[in-house]
């Protein structure tokens, strides 16, 4: 009950809905409406920004009917292991219900942003032609669709500002989707298609840079060479981010030179990324931005050796961002750390994930960083190898992480120097980082180390799992002791059924638990799901035996449950099973 | 003695010849290499080495000919297991680079296998090398579509056949692709191949354990490309270990290594490529496009090695250090 009734029922709704107005993030927003009835439906009623951590969490109908003046949507579809081939394609995730639903409810959406969702050209059609004012469609990992949605997007969101591609799978189909844009666009503010396979319309596409006065964000793919490059960028000066596409050409000619020119007057980029196809001589054209960049992506471009990014590194020392390849070697690293000492954010990916033909990075590099970076507080650090004296060291230097990622490239590796495991290492991770939020240990790992975790990771909310732990009991630790735990992501570790079936309601604090490989079988399952009537237990079968079988006693070869408020989903294919 | 006529051509994958021999440089190899070959631990017969294809695809003359033009001995696959052919060396100086991005497919589509599969791979995962973890569906971590992106820069050889193989080969998916039968599904089946510029090529030297890729497109004549080698190798050639201490001042990284001077007559190395038909030739007898079209890697070869002996593979490996502890 609210307390303040009283007082707040003579509190105009129009200044409940001022003040909300100021609560950006949605769990402000939820906490709000969780204050009073009265504060509840205000905020209902002026949320325009909703975030849908899972799709199936709730129905779109349902959605639009709480919050009936959406604006904004954000969904997320698919597990978190299907970015790593462990979900089998067609498991779901479309997005086309929800269109569907705001088309008939009459949202007036202005901004669709999607992870993980399957989404036809159909959908996209029906998406450009529905919503008058929409302005912003952002994809992340995305699939299903292809260039010819991309033209409906074009051709028809009048006011489009922002369209935004990470990391989609989108066939091309060798149309002209840029060509599409009309000559009446001018509205865009950000356009980022770097994940595009194939060639695009040179011209239109300087056409529509030279049209867009706002334009901040340009992020260009492989096909939009280094001349082009040159010629958008002189109509296009005031880009605060950019992703170049091919950067290839000989430095002596005018086109060089040119491009040199245009960079100097690109004072505005604060964000750089591409690199797509390189020449390394080509890139000292980019030094004279590298002292003002916050945000460094090369983790695309193979094509620079070490020595280069040292190079170029070494003239950025505003960074706060930055990705990179294991190329860069533990010396680099070093670099890194005594030149940025800004940064907030690395990420060093595998340049050859399943090679070990090159000296990938170790714990040296990472402890360099955490040494010189005192800011840092978000790590992602695929290496060769780590040692616990190497991650206590980086515990102490930084316990400000935020999200701590390491992923060894030989899983179970023990500690390099001690052979022992690296529960003591992420142990002092946990216990130091006192806002660690998100996690992912990697390496040879006991049960030990989740004694650690349920014990000190007070605020972590998301946490992956691979070949780690001996027994029921790492799991249990983490169960029992992480209280903020959202998201929990297993796989080929020796959990089972008395860890799945301790606290069952527990689930029902968390978005989503995955567990594959592990030691749960059907029964607990099946238990479970009839226990607690609000989680999606769904087994992922692949080889289709399970249904037949009768036997219980047989182990889950996946399992993904989530809570949620609709049941069973309807869309669910012939290979997964809702019990 | 490695036997020269080990490499998995053919695409079939049944195109080991011989399983005799097999056996034999088998026995060899691994004493020699247990350190540099771990991924063989684990890449035992119950999965199937898709980039053996790559490899002898490579090699060969297209799909399922030219054993004959093997000139770089394999220590060659050991184990050979109803026509799936292991992880094979074909670089003398590094031998885990092939082997373990041979063993890229992972375990097979089905749930049990793949469990026991990874399962069993995790005991074998002792072995500080990283080789292993090629074993593994969805490991490392990688986002499938930076996996296709780096795949993608890779050289595809010329011959139709098999560039679809090629590309599918090093996605570890391809093995799910195929037992699936959804190839159309799987967005990591398509192969993707883009008419695109990067040509990455491996590039490995005697003596030094770990090989590099190159870019030949990013360079335009050998001048650059030798250049680009000297940078590479010169300094690289013995920074294996995790354990080096760097200084600020030591970013340049330069290691007291001269010049290799591959082009102006080095008296130690000479520069050499494998060409499409399997031929080690010298690197700068023909012009440079045709040179391009034509080369599968380079390597950096002594100049002893270099006066036709053949590649002797033991030599090489002897000298191949243990570099993890």
């Amino acid at each position: 009950m609210c307390v303040f009734q009283s007082t707040i029922n003579y509190f105009p709704e129009e200044v409940l809905e001022h003040v909300f107005d100021f609560l950006s993030s949605h769990r402000d927003r939820n906490a709000v409406s969780l204050v009073c009835k009265s504060w509840c439906r205000v905020e209902r009623f002026s949320r325009e920004k909703v975030f849908v951590g899972n799709c199936y969490a709730v129905s779109p109908e349902r959605l639009l009917s709480t919050f009936p003046r959406v604006r904004s949507l954000t969904l997320k579809g698919k597990p978190h292991f299907a970015d790593f081939n462990l979900v089998p394609p067609d498991w779901g995730g479309y997005l086309h219900p929800w269109i569907d639903a705001m088309v008939k409810a009459r949202a007036n959406l202005e901004e669709l942003r999607l992870k993980r969702m399957v989404l036809s050209d159909d959908t996209l059609d029906l998406l450009a032609h529905s919503f008058p004012s929409f302005k912003s469609l952002v994809l992340v990992s995305c699939e299903g669709f292809t260039t010819d949605g991309l033209a409906a997007i074009a051709a028809n969101c009048r006011s489009l500002r922002e369209l935004d591609l990470q990391e989609n799978e989108v066939e091309d189909r060798r149309g002209q989707w840029l060509s599409c844009f009309p000559d009446s666009c001018t509205s865009l503010v950000s356009l980022n298609f770097a994940c595009l396979k194939g060639e695009v319309n040179l011209a239109a596409l300087e056409r529509l840079v030279a049209r867009c006065p706002n334009l901040r964000s340009l992020r260009l793919n492989h096909a939009v060479p280094l001349d082009a490059l040159q010629r958008i960028l002189a109509q296009a000066p005031h880009l605060v981010d950019l992703g170049t596409g091919s950067f290839v050409h000989d430095p002596d000619s005018e086109t060089y030179h040119k491009l040199k020119n245009a960079i100097q007057n690109c004072t505005s980029i604060r964000s750089l990324s591409g690199f797509l196809e390189v020449a390394s001589r080509c890139l000292p054209s980019i030094y004279p931005l590298c002292s003002s960049l916050t945000s460094l992506n090369l983790s695309y471009a193979p094509g620079i050796y070490s020595n280069e990014l040292v190079n170029l590194i070494r003239h950025c020392k505003k960074l706060e961002r930055l990705w990179i390849l294991d190329t860069i070697g533990d010396k680099g690293l070093g670099v890194v750390a005594s030149t940025c000492k800004e940064l907030q954010e690395l990420r060093v990916f595998p340049f050859d994930p399943h090679g070990v033909g090159y000296t990938a990075v170790t714990e040296e590099g990472l402890v360099a960083v955490s040494a010189g970076c005192p800011k840092l507080n978000s790590i992602l650090y695929f290496c060769q190898q780590m040692t616990n004296a190497a991650l206590i060291t980086v515990a102490k230097n930084c316990p400000n992480f935020i999200r701590f990622r390491l992923c060894t490239l030989n899983p179970t590796v023990p500690d390099a120097v001690t052979q022992l495991p690296l529960d003591e290492g992420f142990g002092a991770i946990v216990q130091s980082c006192k806002g660690l939020k998100r996690l992912s240990v990697s390496g040879l790992l006991t049960d030990q180390v989740f004694l650690y975790i349920g014990m000190y990771a007070e605020q972590l909310e998301m946490l992956s799992i691979a070949f780690a732990g001996e027994s029921d009991k790492g799991m249990l630790y983490v169960l029992n002791g992480c209280k903020k735990l959202k998201k929990l992501e297993i796989r080929d570790s020796p959990f089972g059924d008395v860890a799945l079936l301790a606290d069952m309601g527990k689930y029902e604090t968390m978005r989503s638990l995955w567990m594959s490989s592990c030691e749960v079988t059907l029964e607990a399952c099946k238990k479970l799901a009839m226990k607690i009537p609000r989680l999606n237990v769904e087994i992922i079968n692949e080889n289709e035996q399970m249904e037949a079988s009768t036997d219980d006693k047989q182990k889950v070869e996946k399992m993904y449950l989530y809570r949620t408020l609709v049941g069973p989903r309807k869309d669910a294919p012939a290979f997964v099973w809702t019990l | 003695m490695a036997s020269g006529s080990l490499d998995g051509s053919g695409g079939g994958g049944g195109g080991v010849s011989g399983d005799g021999s097999t056996t034999g440089s088998m026995s060899t190899v691994s004493k020699e290499d247990n350190l540099v070959l771990l991924s063989s631990e684990v890449s035992s017969s119950s999965y199937p080495d898709e980039s053996e294809l790559e490899l002898g695809l490579g090699l060969s003359l297209g799909c399922g000919g030219g054993a004959a033009a093997l000139k770089s001995s394999k220590p060659g696959s050991w184990g050979v297991h109803g026509g799936r052919i292991l992880t094979v060396q074909d670089f003398p100086p590094c031998v885990v680079s092939n082997a373990s991005s041979s063993s890229s497919s992972s375990s097979p589509t089905k749930p049990n296998n793949a469990s026991c599969g990874t399962k069993r791979s995790a005991d074998s995962f002792s072995p500080p090398r990283s080789g292993v973890s090629s074993q593994v569906v969805g490991w490392p971590p990688v986002r499938t579509y930076r996996m296709n992106s780096l795949v993608n820069q890779t050289k595809l050889p010329t011959s139709e056949d098999c560039n679809s193989t090629i590309v599918k080969s090093k996605s570890k998916s391809i093995v799910l692709d195929k037992i699936d039968g959804n190839m159309s599904r799987n967005k990591n089946a398509k192969p993707k191949v883009f008419p695109k510029n990067t040509l990455f090529v491996k590039v490995n030297m005697d003596g030094v354990p770990i090989g590099r890729k190159v870019d030949l497109n990013a360079h335009n004549s050998y001048e650059d490309l030798a250049q680009t080698l000297d940078d590479m190798f010169c300094r690289t050639s013995t920074t294996v270990s995790a354990r080096i201490s760097y200084t600020e001042e030591n970013g340049g990284m330069r290691e007291a290594t001269e010049s290799l001077r591959l082009l102006n007559g080095s008296p130690e190395f000479v520069l050499t490529y494998e060409d499409r038909d399997g031929d080690w030739m010298l690197v700068g007898d023909v012009p440079w496009e045709m040179f391009i079209s034509s080369v599968k890697r380079l390597r950096i070869m002594r100049r002893s090695e270099a006066n036709g002996l053949g590649f002797q593979e033991q030599n090489e490996r002897q000298r191949s250090k243990p570099i993890w502890t």
